[in-house]
């Protein structure tokens, strides 16, 4: 049965932590071991959720949980799953959450060894778009004109000059049992992800988008509304990839306002209409593409 | 036990594979890879029933040991050199959460400029990672290393990641005539690996935390308690040793020739049986001479290296090693050890075998007879003092 908010486990695994209010990361964390249950052994690197999470004597994991190095969550995702596996223990889910930093800069190497072997593994990926941990500084998820503390917004560079990395595709071109997309505007979508991804044997990889509001310049209590946005004005999507297909899970009918959902955010807040017509131009292609390749 | 001929290499992997370790993190790395070749055979073969992981990185390496044993397996991995530096963020990282992995190092010059031969500037960079580091002689201990090990790391007391330090081709690949102890006296000597220090299903657990201003010094301070501890356990794990294999270990040092001796020479490593030659050969003349070979950098034989050379004339220490802008490592961890005893003799030091270079028997005798003018220094062996 797939779980919703009214099956959903009311046992809560990770709870008295210090993050942020309205931080998008813990909500998705929160959820995902909701779904995945008490034999969720989870591996968190260096990075927000870990920080907020791992502070002697302040451990706020009620299931098994570890810090792995910032470049290490996928290899010892690997080492617990194969430790497990060769003292004859199966009953479990080695799921890893890292950010989009530990994931798409640091981590991309060990996450690839990772599929390439297909461990019995799930990594998700909670994506706040910049290493807020540190203080907010790019990484390479950070999308095209964001304000960030190393990309600032002058009268000569408006922010961030390159676009988001497309670790989806990137992820699925290893050929990878299951990837998907989500955000934390769409939990049911989410939930039924976590889910599915429990139910498949090898390597298991979910991109949530996960708004932070000390780092994007929103009100705590919008993230949620601004992670519908997101999806609503087509700057992300709800996709999946299986058996070498991709289909998409949400096809807005028509995109809401981009500017709006763009100017309400602090680090959007430069952007010229010219910087806005960049950001529109590449939807509409990235847009022209999925319904081109997605189901 | 069964007589073979092999490399270090080899021997090492015939001593993991006796260990039996649950899981096997590989990446390989001249002079390494024959270790990891040899236990993927192993486990192809079925004589070796280990998860074997081929991890794209050193970093991975130890990552995914570390995250091995976090559930309670025992694990091993091997590296070398760039290797070891590449995994350096994880190496206090395993000796920090205690989580009693066994590495073999293949000692290896670091670039820059490129070398794949042995000295041991990779390692005893690494001394402050907090693990034990072991270094070889022969095949034959580097085999019993393995096991041994296993013993001292997975001690409660103890709970430290062991490194098994074998010189690059030198030990890597060359061949010995190696006693192989039979499964039944392996399982006899090293008891299964159980923990409290681990994430079970039964008993969650949150680990490899932050700990604070508050708390963090006590956790540095049972880490270091813990390696210490190390130096009792190597003693009772060589008793044990020795009553079910008849092979006897000396613990942190080796002396050989030092109760009488004047002067003695300080080393580590392969290098040690071509010094025990020299000091044969210029004890037939009358000269007393000695060698102390040290078998653990760390935990460090302070008292064992006082109480060896406090009646000598003068000592020197001979190492693969130099600490730019200073010295090298052993011949600081010595000075200390005997500055600590009130020791007040000269002591040289000889950096040599970098790269891979040989040093001669006449380098060695050249020491000997140097060290006897009373003078303290600092020398490049072949080009000169610094």
């Amino acid at each position: 049965m797939a779980v919703t908010a009214k099956t959903l486990n009311e046992t809560e695994f990770f709870y008295g932590h210090k993050a942020c209010a309205g931080c998008g990361g813990s909500l998705a964390v929160r959820i995902a071991l909701k779904v995945l249950g008490e034999n969720a052994i989870a591996v968190l690197p260096a990075g927000c959720m870990s920080a907020v999470g791992f502070n002697f004597p302040q451990l706020c994991f009620g299931n098994n949980a570890i810090i792995s190095t910032f470049a290490g969550t996928a290899s010892m995702l690997t080492g617990v799953q194969a430790g497990l596996k060769a003292q004859g223990i199966t009953d479990f889910q080695a799921v890893g959450f890292a950010g989009d930093g530990g994931t798409a800069d640091i981590g991309i190497q060990a996450l690839s060894g990772a599929i390439d072997r297909n461990d019995d593994i799930l990594y998700i990926c909670y994506d706040n778009e910049a290493y807020m941990n540190t203080g907010i500084q790019k990484s390479s998820l950070t999308p095209f004109g964001a304000k960030t503390t190393t990309t600032p917004a002058g009268k000569n560079i408006h922010g961030n000059i390159r676009p988001k990395k497309n670790m989806f595709e990137i992820v699925a071109a290893h050929g990878i049992p299951y990837a998907a997309t989500a955000s934390v505007g769409y939990l049911n979508d989410f939930m039924k992800k976590v889910e599915k991804a429990k139910s498949i044997k090898g390597t298991k990889y979910i991109h949530i988008l996960a708004p932070c509001p000390t780092g994007w310049g929103i009100k705590t209590d919008e993230t949620v509304e601004i992670a519908k946005e997101v999806v609503d004005c087509g700057l992300w999507y709800l996709a999946e990839y299986e058996n070498g297909n991709f289909t998409l899970n949400h096809k807005p009918n028509e995109f809401s306002d981009i500017e709006k959902y763009l100017k309400k955010q602090a680090r959007f807040k430069h952007l010229t209409d010219g910087d806005i017509e960049i950001i529109r131009k590449s939807r509409d292609e990235k847009w022209e593409y999925i319904n081109k390749n997605f189901k | 036990m069964a007589k073979q001929f092999l490399s270090g290499d080899e021997a090492f992997a015939y001593g993991i594979r006796l260990a039996r370790p649950h899981v096997i993190s590989a990446y390989p790395i001249t002079p390494q890879t024959i270790v990891v070749e040899k236990l993927s055979e192993f486990v192809e073969d079925g004589s070796l029933k280990s998860e074997f992981i081929h991890v794209e990185s050193e970093h991975s390496a130890l990552s995914c040991a570390i995250g091995a044993s976090s559930v309670g397996a025992r694990a091993f991995t091997a590296t070398s050199s760039q290797g070891l530096l590449y995994m350096a963020e994880c190496l206090p990282y395993a000796a920090g959460g205690r989580f009693p992995i066994v590495m073999m190092n293949a000692n290896r010059s670091t670039a820059l400029p490129w070398n794949i031969y042995g000295d041991q500037r990779d390692s005893l960079s690494q001394l402050d990672s907090g693990w034990i580091q072991a270094y070889a002689e022969n095949a034959q201990e580097a085999l019993d290393l393995a096991l041994l090990g296993y013993y001292i790391a997975e001690n409660k007391a103890v709970s430290t990641p062991f490194m098994a330090n074998l010189d690059g081709f030198v030990l890597t690949h060359t061949y010995e005539v190696v006693d192989v102890p039979s499964q039944e006296q392996a399982d006899e000597f090293l008891p299964l690996f159980e923990t409290e220090n681990k994430m079970s299903l039964e008993k969650p657990k949150n680990l490899a935390f932050s700990a604070g201003p508050d708390t963090n010094s006590i956790f540095k301070y049972k880490e270091h308690i813990g390696i210490l501890n190390a130096k009792s356990v190597i003693a009772e794990a060589e008793g044990k040793f020795e009553a079910i294999f008849g092979r006897k270990y000396t613990g942190l040092t080796e002396n050989y020739q030092t109760e009488d001796a004047d002067y003695i020479l300080i080393t580590l490593g392969s290098i040690s049986g071509l010094v025990r030659e020299i000091v044969d050969k210029l004890r037939k003349n009358g000269e007393k001479v000695g060698l102390l070979k040290i078998r653990y950098m760390r935990p460090f034989p302070n008292e064992e290296i006082a109480q060896a050379v406090k009646n000598a004339k003068a000592v020197a220490v001979l190492e693969k090693d130099i600490s730019f802008g200073n010295e090298g490592a052993v011949y600081t961890n010595v000075n200390s050890a005997l500055q600590k005893a009130e020791i007040n003799i000269p002591s040289s030091n000889y950096i040599g075998g970098l790269g891979g270079k040989n040093i001669s028997p006449q380098e060695i005798e050249d020491i000997f007879a140097e060290i006897k003018s009373g003078i303290s220094d600092i020398k490049f062996l072949g080009i000169g003092g610094v």
